[in-house]
């Protein structure tokens, strides 16, 4: 098992003898990790580095002194007390070693051909290292039928499985989602999911990576290819923005399996189950290999690179910089998203660009306020005010390490969220506030003023409890981001001025969700902005120089080109990964924005909504099949490696920037790889000193360099949004997200598509029983702008007054609710 | 016993009733009956102990020396002693789970003086500062827990459970809990376990001392019902009368659960120390002879987890030291006895199966090697055996518990003993203790084994079948 020791610097040095030799070792570390650090390897099964230890398996015995004479004892739960003795190879230690191995095995159906795990089995690696090659065990072994779906993607092989409890704890203790647990006892043990509840975690694929033995395997991997057929690299998951560091592993030039790598500041060697099956996709048949253009009789035909390009640059040349406009990106890497700011603000000559959709937060509030790392934010003791989605829906892995920090270093949450989410459970308070809200009920929480009827919704007690928790802490960590699709940004930012003012300390993690959104903003991807947080105002001198040439005036945000472009006013929109049909949260104002630009240029890997209405469409290269660097949530820089090749003619963002710039009469300035853009972004940017292209490929652990925390942008002051009060027949909507929605990215998954939940509408139970209405009933949802048709959910966790729609979901659009324009969005309920 | 009245239990001249008293009393078990009968009156203790300072109370069970009666036989002032100090809330637990086979004297204790053992509680919950006390009744005993639910209401409505206890300051709660039926949660930390709504598992010592972190991690006395029991006789009488039973290292009395070949099994109170298996087993008061026409061939001194005894242990005192030394333990107070029709291999297996049975399968050496050993020997008995599986047996036993296995003299052989207590690879004791019958067994009955072994080392195994 490649799960070496957590890094740990000594703080608490002792010294103990290991096999006759002194060494040191860290107070009161597990004795197992001192010996492995110490180059004495003691072999384990159910020790996991990241779980509490169980001491189950035994097979860690190993003969410890401490003073009162030699016994076996198993050094995975024995903590490194100073003097003590360990004997790791005597008779007595192999004896009890190998007596475990032939336990394991006596049961065991040795399938070993057939077996996943064959190659990379640390039961057959024993084996073959201390066993004793002939089994002494001629009764019946133990019978299961061979393996057992146990989830959607998961199986499990009870025959195999040497009950080491580490799915189980990682289910129960990681994840939080204690659904598969030990039945019967003694021999007749085995793991098993309750009856009719399968084990449906958004984070079962660690359970496969972490069995031992090949008892628990995943469907997008099963028989797909043997170990010693595997090339591998490390690089980092691009699905989200929590930048989790990821071995990608290939076969026959093929993406087959993605494994977590213990990045200490990140991920902690978990991955989600969409970012570890994320494979699938870039193996969809349904790839774009080809350009394709739209031909005279309306059809998208495959083009050669020279004439798509060709077409494309004539398009934007033809007209007016003003009207070409840039959307998307935050799926590109660093330096692809630097060669597209650089092809846009300086070459084209537009300032309209933007990497997110209007979902996201202002690039100044991302990059003006200081910044907290997940680490800052997890550190213990801690207390977090909590303003963003629900991280278990859309940052899976951020989720973990706040549960970790709840339930194990005493961080106290406080959580402020249209409905009860995934780190509820967790928080020291939850408060489920009325949408558009948010701003007040934050002042109150931070000055202590409640008024006796309440804040947004919530009643006054409930306010004045938590608020009780965040009374005095002046290091507050808050958490921001949008929990709510139909509410503007402006909300967000006017609760975000709320804790600036009273909580001047506070320091700000950005919780967007977009795999390399800050890496957008940090490249300059947003009107009004340059690279290395600096802004046309104060960053025009340097860029100016390297560039040549930057917009002298902010052009339009995300929602602004929508309407531009909607509204006839943009002649040539280009889409980079974008897919504003499906993504957007005002459904309608995207369909009328591809129907109102001129030419829509499209580079995406996939085909999706947006890309089947654009008139040129470039094939790019996707996650593992291109080397760059990506930055996380945090601005932490870690470099992404190419593992296979892009399909059929494919390529990488920045190529068919730089190859656009020529034929616009520019030069990017790139010869032949991605890293001079890089080198050029870090030789200008104050913020990326010192994590040039050399510095990031010398780092020796996974964790990549982080950018400096501390704000370099003045935030500008903003108007307060004006939020109208909902009347009283009507509901106010909340449009939250997902883990697996009806995205071009889960669509190609098919073990993630089957996973989408159905549409619906979550209403709570008081007002449900206004209604007459029951869980499975279908009404109508309509606002002023759309309707829709969806089965009821009644739903505890939403607050009265509220009405709760996923967004994305394939089966209902629920984008045609809302109104970009409207800070909320007040929708009626009314049965069919 | 259910719903008769058992005849009164006399015990030997010069040996006080000091749990026993009220076995033989028709409504022992109601609270009227423990205050007006036995060996002294029913809730006086816990008034005198009520005007004493906790660790005065404390130090008196210390000085009596009470050992605890579920199996390892530890004094209970100097577990007491080990809760940390000043580490709030602390809890008593009482392990009321008796399931060792041939085990069965904490039924009758809580079936027929279920007050006596509620005394007991809390007197203990006063000298520890405990904040509530677990009553853990094992699962099956239902005219137990009954008793004790009938005792527990009427003495919280005497208002001698609960707030304000006989107008004090003090205060515990009583909380009666019903097992599910499994051997090993009688081991303390996997009813703890049991006790927070988990699966019935050990942990493991270290970390989870139960004195210092058991039932949600806080400080928890673990005691057997019978330890417990002892507390008012104790309280009502002195550390002297007390002491002045049985011997210096194994003062008072204990119940002894004899069964088998025997003319007149059942439990009787015994002077700790003095009284001989002989004398258990001989004497008209107790056990009247082993069964007319046969003769003692082996007999288990403290529950199926001990190593056997044969006919050259008999006049060994029951005594913990003694017995250890000699190569078994006195355990749960359950004495076994076998005479010549008893098939040695037969017996073992009928033990080692009950191990492999209630092999909770935490660790690896248990789960598999208990089921390995029982397999064997079913083999064995089958006609299948091969002259090298006792080899195997005791190999596989060793990987359970590195030897050398406790075991007793065999003076004919010129073998000697091998003193208690084993060593062991797992969690705790329960595998270990599976291999106690197999080393007793093989050792001083090897023949009976090769009698049933055929001569034959390759044998068909039966009932392999590989699905292709
Ligand atoms: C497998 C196993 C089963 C046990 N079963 C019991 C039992 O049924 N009753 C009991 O009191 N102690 C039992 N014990 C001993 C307990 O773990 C614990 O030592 C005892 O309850 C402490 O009480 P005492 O100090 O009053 O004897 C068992 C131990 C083991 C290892
Ligand atoms: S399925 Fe794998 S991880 Fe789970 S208990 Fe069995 S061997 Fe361990
Ligand atoms: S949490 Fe985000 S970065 Fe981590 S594996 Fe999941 S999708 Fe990838
Ligand atoms: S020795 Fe047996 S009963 Fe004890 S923990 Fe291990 S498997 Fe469970
Ligand atoms: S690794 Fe220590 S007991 Fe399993």
């Amino acid at each position: 098992m490649s799960e070496p020791p957590r890094r740990i610097e000594i703080t608490e040095p002792v010294t103990i003898t290991v096999d006759g030799r002194e060494v040191t070792a860290q107070n009161g570390e597990w004795l197992i990790d001192a010996c492995e650090r110490n180059d004495a390897y003691i072999p384990r099964f159910c020790y996991h580095p990241r779980m509490e230890p169980v001491g189950m398996c035994r097979m860690c015995l190993v003969e410890v002194d401490t003073g009162r004479g030699p016994a076996l004892q198993p050094s995975c739960m024995l903590p490194v007390t100073p003097g003590m003795s360990v004997d790791t190879t005597n008779d007595k230690v192999a004896k009890a070693q190998d007596g475990v191995l032939e336990f394991l095995l006596s049961n065991h159906p040795l399938d070993c051909p057939v077996c996943d795990k064959g190659g990379e089995c640390p039961l057959q690696d024993q084996t073959m290292a201390y066993g004793p090659g002939e089994s002494r065990f001629v009764e019946e072994k133990r019978h299961y039928e061979k393996p057992i779906p146990i989830s959607e993607t998961v199986f499990l092989d009870r025959e195999r499985c040497i009950l080491c409890d580490r799915c189980t704890r990682f289910a129960s203790d990681v994840a939080g989602d204690p659904l598969i647990h030990f039945i019967d006892r003694g021999s007749q043990t085995e793991i098993a999911t309750f009856p009719d509840e399968p084990f449906a975690s958004y984070f079962s694929g660690n359970t496969v990576q972490i069995c031992p033995v090949g008892a628990l395997t995943a469907k997008p991997y099963r028989f797909r290819a043997r170990p010693w057929d595997l090339e591998e690299v490390e690089s980092t998951c691009t699905s989200c923005s929590v930048g989790c560091r990821v071995t990608i592993q290939s076969s026959r030039n093929q993406l087959v399996r993605y494994q977590g790598v213990d990045s200490d500041p990140v991920n902690w060697s978990w991955l989600c189950d969409k970012g570890r099956f994320g494979h699938e996709a870039s193996n969809s048949e349904d790839r774009l290999r080809e350009p394709m253009r739209r031909s005279e009789d309306g059809a998208l035909r495959v083009a050669q690179w020279s004439d798509a390009l060709g077409a494309a640059a004539a398009a934007i040349r033809s007209v007016d910089p003003s009207r070409v406009a840039v959307l998307g990106g935050a799926r590109l890497t660093n330096e692809s998203q630097y060669a597209w700011t650089k092809l846009a603000k300086s070459v084209i000559g537009t300032d309209h660009v933007d990497a997110q959709l209007g979902d996201g937060l202002p690039a100044e509030v991302v990059l003006g306020l200081p910044g907290a790392s997940i680490d800052d934010v997890c550190a213990k003791g801690g207390t977090v005010l909590y303003l963003g989605p629900d991280p278990k829906e859309e940052l899976p892995v951020l989720y973990l390490r706040l549960r970790h920090a709840a339930v194990s270093d005493s961080v106290r949450i406080v959580e402020c969220s249209p409905m009860r989410s995934g780190l509820s459970p967790y928080a020291a308070a939850s408060l489920q506030y009325a949408p558009g809200e948010l701003p007040a009920l934050v002042a109150a929480l931070c000055s202590g003023d409640v008024p006796d009827g309440g804040v947004a919704g919530v009643d006054a007690d409930t306010v004045r409890s938590a608020a009780a928790l965040l009374d005095g802490i002046d290091d507050l960590s808050v958490v921001v981001g949008r929990a709510n699709l139909a509410e503007t940004a402006g909300v967000v930012v006017d609760a975000i001025d709320a804790v600036r003012s009273a909580r001047p300390g506070a320091r700000y993690l950005s919780a967007l969700r977009r795999g390399n959104v800050r890496g957008a903003l940090e490249a300059g991807m947003s009107p009004g902005l340059l690279p290395g947080r600096t802004t046309i105002a104060t960053g025009s001198a340097t860029w100016t120089e390297a560039w040549g040439a930057v917009p002298t005036a902010a052009g339009l945000d995300g929602l602004g080109i929508l309407d531009a472009a909607a509204e006839g006013r943009l002649d040539v929109l280009i889409l980079l990964g974008a897919d504003p049909l499906t993504d957007a949260a005002d459904r309608s104002l995207a369909r009328r924005a591809i129907a109102g630009a001129g030419t829509v240029i499209s580079l995406d890997s996939l085909p999706s909504a947006s890309t089947l209405q654009s008139d040129i469409v470039l094939p790019v290269a996707a996650f593992g099949e291109c080397d760059g660097t990506t930055t996380n949530l945090e601005g932490r820089v870690t470099v992404l490696h190419q593992k296979v090749t892009p399909p059929g003619t494919a390529r990488t963002d920045w190529m068919i920037a730089a190859e656009l710039a020529l034929r616009l009469g520019g030069d990017l300035g790139v010869e032949s790889s991605q890293v001079e853009l890089w080198d050029e972004l870090v030789k200008h940017s104050a913020p990326h000193d010192g994590l040039s292209s050399a510095a990031l490929a010398a780092q020796e652990d996974p964790d990549g360099l982080l950018l400096p925390l501390d704000a370099t942008i003045e935030l500008a002051a903003t108007t307060p949004t004006n939020v109208p009060p909902r009347s009283a027949d009507s509901l106010r909507l909340v449009v939250n997200r997902t883990l697996y929605d009806s995205g071009s990215a889960i669509s190609h998954c098919a073990s993630s598509a089957a996973l989408v939940p159905e549409a619906s509408v979550r209403l709570s139970p008081a007002d449900a029983a206004a209604m007459g209405l029951e869980t499975g009933t279908f009404v109508t949802v309509a606002s002023s702008h759309g309707s829709v048709s969806v089965p009821a959910v009644v739903d505890p966790g939403v607050p009265g007054g509220a009405a709760v729609v996923r967004h994305n979901l394939e089966s209902v659009d629920a984008g045609v609710l809302v109104d970009a324009a409207d800070p909320v969005c007040d929708v009626r309920v009314e049965l069919r | 016993m259910i719903g008769t009245t058992t005849p009164a239990m006399p015990t030997a001249p010069g040996v006080p009733a000091i749990v026993s008293s009220r076995f033989g009393v028709a409504d022992g078990h109601t609270l009227e009956g423990y205050r007006s009968s036995g060996s002294y009156e029913g809730y006086s203790a816990l008034r005198a102990v009520l005007e004493m300072s906790p660790s005065a109370a404390s130090e008196i069970v210390k000085d009596a020396s009470l050992l605890g009666r579920g199996g390892a036989g530890f004094p209970a002032g100097i577990k007491w002693g080990f809760c940390p100090a000043d580490v709030w809330p602390r809890y008593i637990v009482v392990n009321g789970d008796e399931s060792e086979p041939g085990t069965y004297k904490d039924r009758v204790l809580m079936e027929r003086d279920p007050h006596q053992l509620i005394e007991g509680c809390l007197i203990a919950a006063y000298a520890i500062g405990a904040a509530q006390v677990f009553l853990y009744v094992r699962g099956e005993m239902a005219h137990a827990q009954e008793r004790i639910a009938a005792a527990l209401n009427e003495a919280y409505a005497a208002g001698l459970v609960g707030r304000n206890i006989l107008g004090t300051d003090f205060s515990v709660d009583i909380v009666l809990h019903w097992g599910a039926g499994a051997y090993i949660v009688g081991e303390e930390t996997a009813l703890i376990e049991s006790l927070e709504g988990n699966r019935g598992m050990p942990r493991l010592k270290p970390p989870f001392f139960p004195a210092a972190k058991g039932v949600y991690l806080a400080p928890t006395i673990v005691n057997n019902v019978e330890t417990l029991s002892n507390l008012p006789w104790l309280f009502s009488h002195s550390v002297e009368e007390y002491r002045s039973v049985g011997t210096d290292s194994s003062p008072g009395t204990r119940l002894i659960a004899l069964s088998g070949h025997v003319e007149n099994p059942g439990i009787f109170e015994v002077a700790q120390g003095t009284t001989t298996f002989r004398e258990l087993f001989e004497s008209e008061l107790y056990g009247n002879g082993i069964r007319a026409g046969h003769e003692l061939k082996m007999f288990i001194p403290g529950g199926a987890s001990a190593p056997w005894f044969f006919p050259e242990q008999v006049d060994l005192p029951l005594e913990g030291r003694v017995v250890g030394g000699a190569g078994s333990m006195l355990g749960s107070g359950a004495v076994v006895v076998m005479d010549e029709t008893t098939d040695a291999v037969r017996a073992c297996l009928r033990l080692v199966r009950f191990f492999a049975r209630e092999s909770c399968g935490k660790c690896t050496p248990c789960r598999e090697g208990t089921t390995w050993e029982e397999k064997i020997l079913q083999r064995i008995l089958d006609g299948h055996g091969r002259p090298s599986d006792l080899e195997l047996l005791l190999d596989v036993a060793d990987n359970i518990s590195p030897g050398p296995y406790p075991v007793a003299s065999d003076p004919a052989n010129d073998l000697d003993a091998v003193p208690y207590p084993p060593r062991q690879t797992t969690i705790c004791p329960l595998g270990p203790s599976s291999v106690a019958p197999i080393t007793s067994a093989i050792r001083r009955f090897r023949h009976e084994f090769e009698d049933k072994i055929v001569q034959r080392d390759l044998i068909p195994v039966e009932g392999v079948s590989v699905d292709v």
